[in-house]
């Protein structure tokens, strides 16, 4: 495994791509619905067929996050998830799976911390990548300066709302790979598959091979088979949180999740 | 017109800029685009001034407050925004961005509110323009501003109790944006005050900038008074202070100050000041002075009044501060609820508890402002508060 994090996903791509396939990366708030047991999750996730993760870093006004991602964050910040605490589980993940996690956070935690500081200690507790949910590519320059000293991914997000002049500052700025937003709104469970993939992934595709990850409002194995057909990865969060939040047991949890991400993983396989 | 400020990346020197999910990037752009066009084209002026004239009953009057100037031995004026419309200087802001609402196309509108005024003001806007209007309102405030619930929902508003974090005006701006990240093709978000990503600091300064102008125009005719000593104006959000600060701001001779809750005291950490106490972050989409922990997490305020009841400011009051063109400082919630009865009883005008902080430094301080002009923004009349006021003394 190389140790530049940026290179790290980009294997995890490249070798989704070879078997044809999308890339399926769970979401889950650090320490929910407590440290162990996040680390159990986690791990029961890598042996389902996650390919990385994407661990939060609790905030308390997170603008982007629905109800269920919310109520998950405010638990965490209660329950004593610092970033700190939060970079403990991430080194525990990387350890146990070897997976690819990334740390996703808000702004505010990681401009307290320093700019610098905060990659350096991401870098350091083995995490590959950083995504900053209220971050646009405008306010992005000194953390994607600090991802590439520290030797991290760092993603860009493109939503349905995002015109060309902005697609094309993203793709300028080289991210790791483009969060690629699936659904106008917050992160939570729909009903329907999204309507907006095909076509943002073609407008990104016209500019670029980086590599796409559809978020927001993918639940279901439906949704992640619609997704993976246009796109390089998928995120899904709500759907994994709340059966966490649900589970009546530690025990519980992580079988109930493990069970749904294999479902999930089979539906990235394309064709 | 001073367009100079903030620079093009919506910055008030390391102040302010736009820290938003993407998805409501180009609306902000686009808001930006719309502003600027409206405020370069007469025809949006003309319609505004006479609104603001016909309808909202500008210019509101300089009062001379005579029994409390001799009772404090200084000369007291009183900016009279509790006589705009509603009831307080919110209206200024909601009528032009109602107007611009209609410009863009939309025709749904949000907004958040702590004390009810700028829910009403919003509420009002959009009955006058025929806009569906969703308020949000942390559930804390819904209790203790009924009176301004209930006048949301006669004008037609729905009004929506927000459950999560502290249940205040903080939370009530986050779920109000939670709703634009989803709404943002159809909705305008109508802010409440100088705060939020660019351009809302600068587009709300811009149109509450008219009672700093209106006071110097009003003033500057009077025999008594040619040109205030010092200006005084609660700072919540910070908009009703901006709006008569900003003609005056570099003004050398005009002292500016800048009034916030201490809410039960500051060594009591229960205070919502932000300049005096807070540290610089990004709360709500700006750079500025925020209360926060050491971990980065945004920390409840308090203070009686609810409209001040905020742990962030203004991008541009975080840039004054720095740049020492106004000096911040903060009243008690007990000083402020006397301040709140001595107005009423001297001058017979009951004052919202947001400008009876103004009021309170002013007393406070009366023994140093001996014989000079002394100008408070009275941000708004206290009706919504009486309630609150009379639970005090039960
Ligand atoms: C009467 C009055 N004054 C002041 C404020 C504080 O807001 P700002 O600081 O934006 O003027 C409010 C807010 O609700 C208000 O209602």
């Amino acid at each position: 495994m190389t140790d530049n994090g940026r290179l790290q996903l980009a294997e995890m791509f490249e070798e989704a791509r070879e078997q044809n396939r999308a890339v399926l990366l769970p979401y889950l708030t650090a320490g929910i619905p407590d440290v162990g047991t996040s680390i159990e999750i986690f791990a029961a996730m890598a042996a389902a067929g996650a390919d990385g993760f994407e661990v939060g870093i609790p905030y308390t006004d997170p603008l982007m996050d629905g109800p269920v991602i919310m109520e998950a964050g405010e638990m965490a910040i209660r329950s004593g998830v610092t970033v700190d605490v939060a970079l403990e589980v991430v080194t525990a993940i990387v350890t146990e799976t070897g997976k690819p996690v990334l740390v996703m956070t808000y702004v505010n935690p990681v401009l307290r911390h320093g700019i610098d500081t905060f990659f350096a200690k991401v870098r350091a507790a083995g995490a590959a990548g950083v995504i900053i949910a209220d971050l646009p590519a405008d306010e992005a320059t000194p953390f994607m300066a600090a991802a590439e000293t520290s030797g991290l991914g760092f993603v860009l997000f493109a939503a349905p709302t995002t015109d060309d002049d902005r697609l094309a500052g993203v793709i300028d700025a080289d991210p790791a790979f483009v969060y690629a937003i699936a659904e106008i709104g917050v992160t939570g469970e729909r009903t329907d598959a999204s309507s907006n993939v095909a076509r943002l992934a073609e407008r990104i595709r016209r500019l670029s091979d980086v590599p796409i990850v559809f978020g927001v409002g993918i639940s279901t194995p439906d949704h992640v088979a619609s997704a993976a057909r246009h796109g390089d990865g998928i995120i899904v969060g709500s759907g994994i949180v709340r059966r966490v939040l649900e589970a009546g047991s530690p025990a519980g949890a992580a079988s109930d999740v493990g069970a749904f991400v294999g479902e999930l993983v089979t539906a990235t396989k394309r064709g | 017109m001073r367009l100079d400020h903030p620079d093009d990346r919506g910055r008030f020197g390391d102040y302010g800029g736009a820290f938003a999910p993407e998805t409501l990037m180009p609306a902000l752009k686009e808001l930006e685009e719309a502003f600027v066009a409206a405020w370069a084209d007469d025809a949006f002026h003309a319609e505004l001034d006479a609104l603001l004239e016909h309808y909202v009953g500008r210019p509101t009057p300089v009062y001379h407050a005579g029994r409390l100037s001799e009772e404090l031995g200084i000369d007291l004026y009183l900016k009279r925004e509790d006589l705009a419309h509603t009831g307080a200087h919110k209206i200024n802001n909601t009528v032009a961005q109602g107007l611009l609402t209609k410009r863009m196309g939309k025709n749904r509108v949000i907004a958040e509110t702590g004390a009810g005024q700028h829910g009403v003001a919003t509420a009002t806007a959009c009955a006058l323009f025929g806009l569906d209007c969703v308020v949000y309102m942390g559930e804390k405030d819904i209790e203790r501003q009924a009176l301004n619930v209930y006048r949301m929902r006669l004008l037609g508003t729905e009004v929506i109790p927000v459950t999560t974090g502290t249940g205040t005006l903080k939370d009530a701006v986050s779920a109000a944006l939670r709703d634009w990240v989803a709404s943002v093709e159809t909705t305008h978000y109508i802010i409440g005050s100088v705060v939020g990503p660019h351009p809302f600091p600068w587009m709300v300064r811009e149109f509450q900038k008219v009672i700093g102008e209106e006071l110097r125009s009003q003033l500057d005719g009077s025999p008594h008074a040619p040109t205030p000593d010092v200006i005084v104006a609660p700072v919540g959000g910070g908009s009703n202070a901006m709006g008569i600060f900003y003609s005056y701001a570099g003004d050398d001779g005009v002292r500016l100050v800048g009034v916030e809750a201490a809410g039960l005291g500051i060594a009591t950490g229960k205070h919502g000041a932000s300049l005096g106490e807070g540290s610089p972050g990004v709360l709500h989409g700006s750079m500025t002075y925020m209360l926060q922990d050491d971990h980065g997490q945004v920390l409840e305020a308090h203070s009686i009044s609810a409209g001040l009841d905020y742990p962030g400011v203004g991008p541009e009051h975080a840039h004054f501060k720095d740049d020492g063109l106004v000096e911040y400082f903060s009243v008690t919630d007990d000083d402020a609820v006397a301040a709140f009865h001595r107005l009423s009883r001297t001058e017979g005008i009951i004052p919202a508890l947001e400008s009876a902080h103004g009021l309170a430094w002013i007393i406070a301080n009366a023994e140093h402002l001996e014989g000079s002009v002394v100008v408070l923004n009275l941000s708004g009349r206290g009706d919504k508060d009486v309630q609150q006021v009379a639970a005090l003394h039960d």
